[in-house]
């Protein structure tokens, strides 16, 4: 967003939190991991970075990416361009594909928010799969079991979705806030017990389990489910549902105390607990919201493209959350554009293997190596910004004026640029 | 004590090394400073790399080799990742873990033309100590074991010697405790950690291997079933101290082999919910007895020469 655009609120929002921001980081030296996390938020470029630098990066990103996953395209036997015309034909080559790329773009899109949500706050929540997993499995009970009116069915089960996948999350969540322990592992620890309880639960035998259909629950009532909005295809409802999400997102993200005392947090844990933040309530209550949206992506799933709880549904949605959410730079718009990448790939990938030959794994390669080059990127944006320095300076010395620095970018003025040190200007 | 109880302790051992290896990986990583949470694909490119140059070769003991080459490889990634190019440790290791799951189902139908499972390959034998293995009650754990349960145990105390015994550890550990001072005392940090990282990809490789090619003979895509992750969890338990953490692998692959004991002897419990046990177990030991965390302070952060 550039600054012409943004509503007054939001640049003085941005305006404090930038402010905040230029408390030199020596400060917030002693901080566990919180020092390189918000120059790793601050290198995303939340506040700073212009809309082309993000586009660039963005593009960049998904080529390299791509040229990198090429070997194990000419390994399988195939080559650039039958994979790229099988990939795009998949994808978006006739209206049922498009329709399919954005059923397959829904859960990518609604789980890369709930990433970004908690990763705003500095929290790295990769129990998504596990949320998403549990949220499943809740509204498909509730679905299947409870005996209401349609419309009101299908509320009782996306809410259903979204307090279980909240009540997964704030396990790790307390967790965190109360005994320390990393979110990382808390949350790895919530994927493997949510997948062996779903199974469970539908297993032959299981409590929940479908008479007739194995490893599922009951279908939900037909007037409960989502409903499909392009006849003849599977593209349901829920894509109102994810835009909906990525709306109130960015409300919340930017137009509200809450979003900012998150984001404060995610830049300078120190800073934002000087001015009086609560970190524990702000960190459980962005994993709550985190779980919810999860949640709410796996009763979205089951709702729209199944009917019913499948056990094994996911093929990773949480992990390759978190390369949308990265990708997309952690801003919803951004998210939504990663989301539709990915799902591109995702629905493509059957084409990939029927015509090219090429295993669907390549996705979650290509999404590995996306995650791979955001971590670069802050190395890559140092090294642009080193060369722009030096060729500025270079001139300004031999034309002999004032001064070596070059003047502000974008806006940004020196104060900021020296309190965060991996901040670059594009 | 029963055979019953020692067939419990020997399977609690083969489930406990794959997770003990990937730990004492971590272990080496993190005590150098750099969070290393790619285990888990770490691990999983070992397995693979193991069956497959197993496949080739027909030689299983090769086959180790290869996963040491893999993981010595996939630490250097790593590195550069986070040393070199100082980007987020938590970010770059989730990638190693999304690309070491993805490439290595990717490379199964590639190499052997399935989908999914590699056919089958020779496995590490198990020993036979003569002697000890005649003895009543533990003789059957003395006939059961590999080389390679031996040797963990065998690297878990080299580790454990290296790091706080010798210069080389006391070095890794100053830069994990700080960078910038250890970096003022002359320590090549950068060359350290390189060193450490690498190191840490290597055991986790072995932790997959000993998956592939020593519980099993066949590579499976994600294999691992998150046993990288609950080395990280017995780190953090342990303090960052070997012999509890190994304490807590070991516990961990009790667990584990108690959940595959009741598939066989029903106890009342259903095995789907019992295959969480070690995960629970690993939830319920760091909310409970573990204090505040007791990381080296300068894991996370990278290291800029001032």
């Amino acid at each position: 967003m550039t600054s012409t655009q943004s509503p007054p609120r939001r640049s003085r929002l941005d305006n404090e939190l930038r402010a905040q921001l230029a408390v030199p980081s020596r400060l917030s030296a002693g901080g566990r991991g919180g020092t390189g996390f918000g120059t790793f938020l601050a290198s995303l470029g939340g506040t700073s970075r212009s809309v082309t630098a993000k586009i660039v990066s963005f593009a960049v990103t998904i080529a390299v990416a791509l040229i990198a996953a090429l070997p194990i395209v000419y390994l399988s036997g195939s080559n650039a361009q039958v994979a790229l015309q099988a990939l795009i034909g998949g994808s978006w080559g006739s209206p049922q594909a498009v329709a399919e790329t954005f059923v397959q773009t829904i859960p990518l899109l609604i789980t890369g928010l709930a990433v970004a949500l908690a990763f705003h706050g500095g929290i790295f929540n990769i129990g998504v799969e596990g949320q998403l997993i549990i949220g499943a499995l809740a509204a498909g009970i509730v679905g299947a079991t409870q005996h209401l009116p349609g419309s009101l069915l299908l509320l009782a089960s996306l809410a259903s979705g979204m307090i279980a996948g909240a009540l997964w999350a704030l396990i790790p969540a307390l967790l965190k806030a109360y005994r320390g322990v990393h979110e990382v592992v808390t949350t790895i620890m919530m994927n493997y017990i949510a997948i062996n309880i779903s199974t469970f639960a539908v297993t032959t035998g299981g409590p929940f389990a479908a008479k007739t259909q194995p490893s599922a629950t009951e279908k939900v009532p037909l007037d409960a489910q989502l409903p499909v909005i392009t006849p003849g295809t599977r593209l349901h409802a829920g894509l109102f549902i994810a835009i909906a999400v990525i709306v109130i997102l960015m409300w919340v993200l930017y137009r509200t105390p809450a979003g900012f005392r998150l984001r404060l947090m995610g830049a300078n844990p120190q800073a934002a607990a000087a001015t009086g933040i609560s970190l524990p309530r702000t960190m459980i209550t962005a994993m709550l919201g985190s779980g919810a949206i999860a949640g709410l992506a796996g009763a979205v799933q089951v709702l729209g493209v199944y009917g019913r709880y499948f056990d094994g549904f996911s093929p990773g949605y949480g992990y390759s959350a978190i390369a949308v959410a990265l990708l997309g730079a952690l801003s919803p718009v951004g998210i939504a554009a990663a989301a539709l990448f990915f799902g591109t790939l995702d629905a493509g990938a059957v084409q990939l293997q029927a015509v090219a030959g090429i295993s669907r794994e390549m996705v979650s390669v290509v999404s590995g190596l996306v995650v791979a080059f955001v971590a670069a990127q802050p190395a890559i944006f140092r090294l642009l910004h080193h060369l722009q320095r030096t060729v500025l300076a270079g001139r300004t010395a031999r034309r002999a004026a004032a001064p070596v620095l070059p003047p502000p970018i974008n806006g940004d003025n020196d104060l900021i640029s020296a309190g965060l040190d991996n901040k670059e200007v594009l | 004590m029963d055979i019953l109880t020692i067939s419990l302790v020997i399977s609690a051992i083969h489930l406990g090394v794959p997770i003990i290896l990937p730990m004492l990986g971590g272990l080496v990583s993190e005590r150098s400073g750099v969070m290393n949470i790619g285990l888990e694909g770490m691990m999983l490119g070992g397995a693979l790399a193991a069956v497959a140059v197993t496949f080739i070769t027909g030689n299983p003991w090769l086959g180790l080799l290869g996963a040491i080459v893999s993981g010595l490889l996939s630490g250097l990634i790593l590195a550069i990742l986070t040393v070199t190019l100082r980007g987020n440790q938590v970010v770059a290791s989730t990638a190693i873990n999304l690309i070491g799951a993805g490439i290595t189902a990717a490379l199964v139908p590639i190499i052997w033309g399935v989908d999914g499972t590699s056919p089958s390959v020779p496995k590490i034998p198990s020993m036979t100590i003569p002697g000890l293995s005649d003895l009543p009650v533990v003789g059957p754990l003395f006939s059961s074991l590999t080389a390679m349960d031996y040797g963990t145990f065998v690297l878990a105390i080299v580790v454990w010697w290296v790091l706080f015994r010798t210069d080389a550890g006391l070095r890794i550990r100053a830069v994990g405790e700080s960078a910038e001072s250890a970096d003022a005392a002359g320590i090549a940090v950068v060359r350290t950690r390189f060193i450490a990282v690498m190191t840490s990809g290597a055991f986790a490789a072995l932790g997959g291997a000993y998956l592939s090619i020593v519980t099993l003979d066949v590579f499976q895509a994600s294999m691992t079933q998150g046993r990288g992750y609950l080395a990280l969890a017995a780190l953090v338990f342990g303090k960052w101290r070997v012999w509890p953490a190994l304490a807590a692998c070991i516990v961990f692959g009790l667990a584990d082999a108690f959940a595959l004991r009741s598939q066989i002897v029903g106890i009342g419990i259903p095995h789907e919910l019992l295959l969480a046990l070690p995960y629970v177990l690993a939830l319920v030991a760091l909310a409970t007895f573990v204090g505040r965390t007791s990381a080296p302070a300068g894991v996370g952060k990278p290291f800029v020469r001032a």
